[in-house]
């Protein structure tokens, strides 16, 4: 078990490896370099090998690469080409935004989807699961700038409950901050616990048709405790696996969602910077995304192995 | 008796699941989308670049029945007009993931070994991306061309079409009349095209339309960050972005395009999961 867990660190270690390769590389490819980019078509020769030489990009690919990730590494990023700002510092403000709306969506998402897709289960074929199942599904392939932009509308707009960008000043209070956020949250837990009740409503019904739970039934058990104990504890296992995938399904929600409400989090930065081709801003944005969307993924597995004892493989298989 | 119940049986079939209020309203939004596509031109009320009026995010009217955007035009014909290029791109970009995905799935399945291996990481790699992440790097590094974004969407899509093929595929390789087709001394191309995916053509059909509806999302979500299709051209993402700002001012010229995203995406799903229900009724019936 270790040793399968210790293998599927070491894998996810790798594609971070194979990312950072095609992240450097793929900004490589680029028709004249980060040099002749930001200083537009009239710049001198001149000034071009000068801010060639400034940020290094004189030097042979495979040598920058090896300093770009050691000093990433190291916390060390570069420094923005249009602001000359170290990208570092950038990243400090904006990461922490982003992760306190990542947070405050998952602590109201799971809880909700849970609930409504284990209430789902329970009334299987019910009114409730059928048009539970129906929105879910619906709510599962909506875009995020549908959601936002209808809130936007009804919320910000026409009741004006709550304002429409979610600006958050330095100075601004807990009841501010809040209200800033309600909405860019609510967003974000729509789109997520559509998933999360669709997925747990497949799970406990896989479970409820299984022959421990009849086996309960018939010996007497009350129905809540059925589903709230023994259904529920079996559930823990996949259920984790679930969330932890939701959670890095996030990452591409965070993304619109940011845009469409003006949060000055990390991928506002990440889609100003390639809109301005800020190459050293991108990477680093890009690095972190996919780092999480990695790390999120491989929690997602090992908890999977760590509640499923069959998920593990036998040591005739890894042979 | 029994004459009348095969009969009604075999009407059942005919018009399967039009019982089914969910799928004949998913089939209604796809006809008018792609009646939207086809013939455009003719449908729409106003010319898509003409200003009705010259208040920006007009309210609905005789003249413009879904109100005028954020320069006074036609919301209606803008949303016509741009349900061509939002669909050539999406269809373009899954027929080139199921073409790449396809054949590599089933070339891995039936050849195992280290093609099978190599295959599998890298497709691995790519399945453990964000795909809007993704996206965002090659737009960064290439810039916003229509080729590099459909290019994108079909590389990132087609990971996941090699894993369904693959997996598809592989359960068949062990089959006596794969086996045959071997010992006749056919080649790669006959046992991949000729003897496989005959067989598996129904879930990779029903994968399509699925990623049809994905590759719209996609698509439109790089177009609403400003990183897809570009000015003066609009898709359906470009539409909700351009006028976004009508928001404040209480306009729902944003909404409408978002819906028709939202509508499209649901519908392709919809109609998916019903006619996969009822193959599997009538699989239960015989």
């Amino acid at each position: 078990m270790l040793a399968f867990a210790l293998r599927r660190i070491g894998t996810a270690l790798l594609v971070l490896v194979a990312v950072s390769v095609l992240v450097f590389a793929g900004c490589e490819e680029l028709p004249g370099d980060v040099a002749e980019v930001s200083l537009g078509n009239f710049a001198s020769p001149d000034n071009v090998r000068a801010l060639r030489a400034e940020f290094g990009l004189d030097r042979p690919a495979p040598l920058r690469y090896a300093d770009w990730l050691v000093g990433m590494v190291k916390g060390d990023f570069g420094r923005s080409i249009t602001t000359r700002t170290p990208v570092a510092k950038l990243l400090r403000e904006r990461a922490a935004n982003t992760g306190i709306l990542a947070l405050a969506t998952t602590v109201i998402a799971v809880p909700v989807a849970i609930g409504l897709g284990l209430l789902m289960a329970l009334g299987s074929g019910g009114a409730l699961d059928r048009i539970g199942s129906v929105t879910v599904l619906a709510l599962s392939t909506t875009p995020e700038f549908l959601i936002g932009s209808v809130a936007v509308l009804f919320l910000a707009v026409k009741l004006r409950w709550l304002p429409a960008i979610a600006y958050i000043g330095a100075e601004a209070h807990f009841g501010a901050m809040v209200r800033a956020l309600a909405l860019p949250v609510a967003t974000l837990a729509i789109v997520v616990s559509a998933q999360l009740a669709r997925m747990t409503r497949a799970i406990i019904g896989n479970l409820l048709g299984r022959a421990f739970i009849e086996m309960a039934e018939l010996k007497g058990v009350g129905r809540w405790r059925v589903v709230g104990v023994h259904a529920l504890i079996n559930a823990i296992g996949p259920l984790a696996n679930v969330v932890a995938l939701n959670m890095a399904y996030l990452v591409s929600g965070v993304v619109v969602v940011e845009t469409i409400f003006a949060y000055p989090g990390l991928a506002r930065l990440m889609v100003d910077a390639v809109q301005a081709r800020d190459l050293p801003v991108v990477q680093a944005c890009a690095m972190i995304f996919c780092a999480a969307y990695v790390v999120l993924i491989l929690l997602a597995d090992l908890l999977a192995l760590l509640f499923d004892p069959r998920a593990r493989p036998t040591r005739t298989a890894t042979a | 008796m029994s004459a009348t119940r095969i009969n009604i049986r075999a009407r059942l079939r005919l018009w399967p699941g039009l019982q089914r209020p969910s799928l004949v309203l998913a089939l209604a939004v796809i006809v008018v989308c792609l009646a939207a596509a086809l013939f455009g031109p003719w449908l729409m009320p106003a010319d898509p670049t003409d200003f009705i009026t010259d208040d920006p995010f007009g309210p609905p009217s005789h003249l413009a029945w879904l109100g005028t955007d954020y320069m006074g035009r036609d919301i209606l014909s803008r949303l016509i007009d741009g349900t061509r290029i939002t669909l050539v791109m999406a269809l373009a970009a899954t027929v080139l993931a199921h073409v790449l995905g396809d054949t590599l799935g089933l070339l891995a399945a039936v050849c195992g070994g280290w093609v099978d291996a190599l295959l599998s990481r890298v497709m691995d790699v790519v399945l453990s991306l964000p795909k809007i992440i993704v996206g965002l790097v090659v737009v960064a590094a290439l810039g916003p061309s229509l080729h590099v974004i459909v290019a994108v969407a079909a590389c990132v899509y087609a990971a996941g079409v090699f894993r369904l093929a693959r997996a598809l595929g592989a359960d068949l390789v062990g089959q006596d009349f794969v086996g045959v087709a071997r010992a006749r001394g056919e080649g790669l191309v006959w046992i991949i095209g000729g003897e496989i995916l005959p067989h598996v053509m129904r879930p990779l059909l029903a994968d399509f339309v699925i990623r049809v509806g994905f590759a719209i999302l996609f698509l439109s979500s790089l177009s609403f960050l400003g990183l897809g299709v570009q000015p003066p051209m609009a898709d359906w993402g470009g539409l909700v972005r351009e006028n976004l700002q009508g928001l404040s001012a209480g306009s729902w010229a944003p909404v409408f395009p978002a819906l028709a995203i939202a509508a499209l995406a649901i519908a392709l799903n919809l109609a998916v999961d019903a006619v996969g229900e009822q193959q599997d009724e009538t699989a239960l019936l015989h």
